[in-house]
């Protein structure tokens, strides 16, 4: 029987948004105040889900301990209290919006559970505002 | 790629469950409380949920102020301290809060330009929760 386990972490960080190909007037338009030069942040939660059979012997669908450990070496390490485009590999190349932030957790994490199935990242922004990607092209 | 973004947002107003489909007696019984003539209120809690491609250009799937623009002014300004009973969409059907969540799914989905609405949830209390999922 498929059990979903979900772990929660946070992490707070900077970013801004800003297309080089934009005129200074396009990126003021499409991306309002994301747009100061100058950065801002969130504290960003995260919410990953993962998918797997109970093991009979453990009664384990994933290590908790490996998957706690997982998250905050990939994403907490890497991410907390950073400017996300200027010392997260990915964002050197694409807008750290909560969209992308999330498909790059992803890419983090997949292939890293060893039993589990990754099946959804969950990032909150702010509490009315989160974005969820379940690896779909 | 293709993500899912969900904007939470609030509005209260006040309701009172009856149809005329029914006797006083059955309205009683089936409604419960919520069949009080003078009505009662809630405050809503409303997630909206669209997908789409991440574009490349924006990181974005569609812009966040398109969304807030179209849900403040065709839903919240509309049902924010009102009497839901006396809202247009409610003339004829009874404001439970699954067609509440039905007609704001409905205006979403004719009000939201180049956004794919895939769900709205709509919380009557922390206990209550109803789901329209886009076909």
């Amino acid at each position: 029987m498929t059990v979903f386990l979900t772990r929660k972490c946070e992490f707070s960080a900077s970013h801004h948004y800003h297309n080089p190909a934009f005129t200074a007037e396009e990126n003021r338009r499409v991306f309002g105040k994301c747009n100061n030069p100058n950065g801002h942040g969130h504290n960003y939660t995260l919410e990953v889900t993962v998918k797997g059979e109970v093991d009979a012997t453990t009664g384990f669908v994933v290590d908790l301990k490996e998957l706690k450990e997982i998250m905050n070496r990939e994403v907490v390490d890497a991410m907390d209290h950073r400017y996300l485009n200027h010392e997260v590999p990915e964002f050197q190349s694409q807008i750290p919006t909560t969209e992308n932030i999330a498909i790059a957790i992803w890419k983090r994490l997949e292939g890293k559970l060893h039993v589990a199935k990754l099946h959804r990242v969950r990032l909150y922004e702010m509490h009315n505002l989160w974005v969820d990607f379940y690896g779909e092209a | 790629m293709k993500a899912h973004l969900t904007r939470r947002y609030w509005f209260a107003a006040s309701h009172r469950l009856d149809t005329p489909k029914l006797t006083a007696d059955e309205n009683r019984a089936v409604y419960g409380k919520c069949n009080n003539p003078f009505g009662h209120g809630h405050n809503y809690a409303l997630e909206v949920t669209v997908s789409g491609q991440v574009e490349a250009a924006t990181g974005m799937i569609c812009n966040l102020v398109d969304i807030d623009r179209t849900v403040k002014h065709h839903v919240l300004e509309r049902f924010d301290h009102q009497n839901l009973n006396c809202v247009p969409e409610f003339r004829e059907i009874v404001p439970t809060t699954e067609n509440l969540c039905i007609a704001i799914f409905n205006i979403l989905k004719r009000r939201l330009e180049n956004t794919h609405l895939e769900k709205v949830r709509l919380e009557e209390t922390s206990q209550n929760s109803f789901e329209v999922i886009g076909e």
